[in-house]
């Protein structure tokens, strides 16, 4: 009984953690239709990612199961499932919310870190090249602007990020 | 502000790894009459650090916003994603007043404050919109009769109707109505509002491979003699990806994939090589000759 009631306890928090996010407060309008799989175009490849099953643990509180897996990581935000919803959950933006839990937690696919890095390096997610810069008048395009990457810095300082940046970057 | 004067946002990719729609895109715009000013200082639209970050991605783009602000001129962009993102963002911080109290404390680290006093569209929007079709029809001196072409919109110029709103997400017709304007059929084909699957290359390449195969098999399928795109992204997986996806699948396609920009250019009277046409991996030539022949 005492597990019961602790699982309970746990399920609430996730779920309360999820809809205290951004993107993240329809989560529980969700009542499994499945309308969401069945527009998915990557669930019609893989059984790895099934976005009703990803609610569906989210809901139950199966935070660890749902962060540490990899299929919130497989939705190609397509927006499909959000358009077809019939409970208008907003089912792409409780992924981002997921995924943005998962990261405080330590897990992330090195692709964003990478993202992340660029960003605090060079402004931008494409790694600045000294060759295309050479090039563009050549060609006839207008030299790149700066990218303003001091000020940026200082934004990414003040949301915190930097910090969580270097915390993965700790823990890799 | 629909004096066809817009700050013209680049984003990441376009710059650096797709200058053919850069190229091209600048040609057609100019000719039209719409005056783009480069966007100084601009940084990443926030869209690919969402997954890390959605308060960050809230406070790059509102970043942006802000610069186009202190020009007081419309944001116009040639990417999905970048276009989608800017206007996500505007509009949520437009209306949750909380959050854009709490980024603008981030924003006055750098003298910066959202008002919320510009919009972002995606150049087939500002062209629906702004321009009209009218004005594209006008410019057309050389129609590409005969030609047969599908279109592929890419998720985030659709999705979500929320932030986009001005097409039918389940069967878009703005930009084939303006592919048709060109004179060129554009055909249905299966699935087609449908990703491309360049969101998830880096997470998994087979599923996101098998996306974009499946897409070229249902345009081939179509007849369509080439593939229209509108996003830098959708554009590095049919054409920069195709030669690797034909080589996994053991599957050709040999299906030239033009930006739109390029088509509506060729039909405006541009040469190929003015509109950057050998820079695409995937070899147009036939489609070029197939024009010619018109």
């Amino acid at each position: 009984m005492e597990h019961v009631i602790e699982e309970k306890a746990t399920s609430l928090t996730f779920s309360d953690v999820v809809k205290g996010r951004l993107g993240g407060k329809t989560m529980t309008l969700c009542y499994q239709c499945g309308t969401c799989a069945s527009s998915c175009p990557v669930a019609k490849i893989t059984p790895r990612f099934n976005p009703r099953e990803i609610i569906k643990l989210s809901l139950l509180g199966e935070k660890d199961e749902v962060i540490s897996g990899d299929a919130i990581w497989l939705c190609c935000s397509c927006y499909n499932c959000q358009e077809r919803c019939p409970q208008k959950v907003e089912i792409a933006d409780v992924i981002y919310a997921l995924r943005n839990i998962a990261l405080k937690e330590g897990y992330i696919p090195n692709i964003y870190s990478e993202f992340a890095s660029a960003l605090l390096n060079d402004g931008r997610i494409v790694k600045v090249s000294r060759f295309v810069e050479n090039k563009r008048p050549t060609i006839g395009l207008p030299p790149l602007q700066p990218t303003g990457v001091d000020a940026l810095r200082k934004i990414l300082s003040a949301t915190g990020f930097d910090k969580l940046q270097q915390k993965k970057e700790g823990v890799s | 502000m629909s004096d066809l004067r817009y700050m013209f946002f680049l984003g990441c990719t376009i710059p650096y790894r797709v200058l053919s729609y850069e190229i091209s895109a600048r040609k057609v715009f100019a000719k039209l009459g719409i005056e783009l000013v480069e966007m100084s200082d601009f940084n990443c639209c926030g869209l690919p650090v969402d997954p890390a970050s959605h308060e960050m991605m809230i406070a790059l783009a509102a970043r942006n916003l802000c610069l186009a602000e202190q020009q007081e001129l419309d944001i116009i962009t040639l990417c999905t994603g970048c276009a989608v993102t800017l206007r996500k963002v505007n509009k949520v911080l437009k209306e949750d007043k909380e959050l854009r109290n709490r980024i603008n404390e981030y924003l006055k680290e750098v003298d910066m404050e959202f008002k919320g006093t510009v919009e972002t569209k995606h150049f087939i929007h500002a062209f629906k919109e702004d321009l009209g079709f009218d004005k594209i029809k006008e410019s057309i001196k050389k129609p590409l009769a005969g030609l047969k072409v599908a279109e592929h919109c890419g998720c985030h110029l659709l999705r979500p109707t929320t932030v986009t709103g001005w097409d039918d997400p389940e069967d878009p017709a703005v930009l084939k109505g303006l592919i048709e304007l060109t004179g060129a059929d554009c055909l249905d084909y299966m699935d087609e509002p449908e990703c491309c699957g360049y969101t998830i290359i880096a997470i998994d390449d087979k599923v996101a491979m098998q996306l974009t195969r499946e897409k070229l098999q249902h345009v081939k399928m179509a007849g369509a003699q080439a593939l229209i795109t509108v996003c830098p992204s959708c554009h590095l997986m049919y054409d920069m990806q195709q030669a690797r996806i034909e080589r996994f699948f053991n599957e050709k396609f040999e299906l030239p994939v033009l930006h739109f920009p390029q088509l509506l250019g060729l039909a405006m009277g541009f040469r190929p090589d003015e509109l950057a046409l050998k820079d695409l991996r995937v070899n147009p030539s036939k489609i070029l000759e197939a024009i010619k022949t018109t």
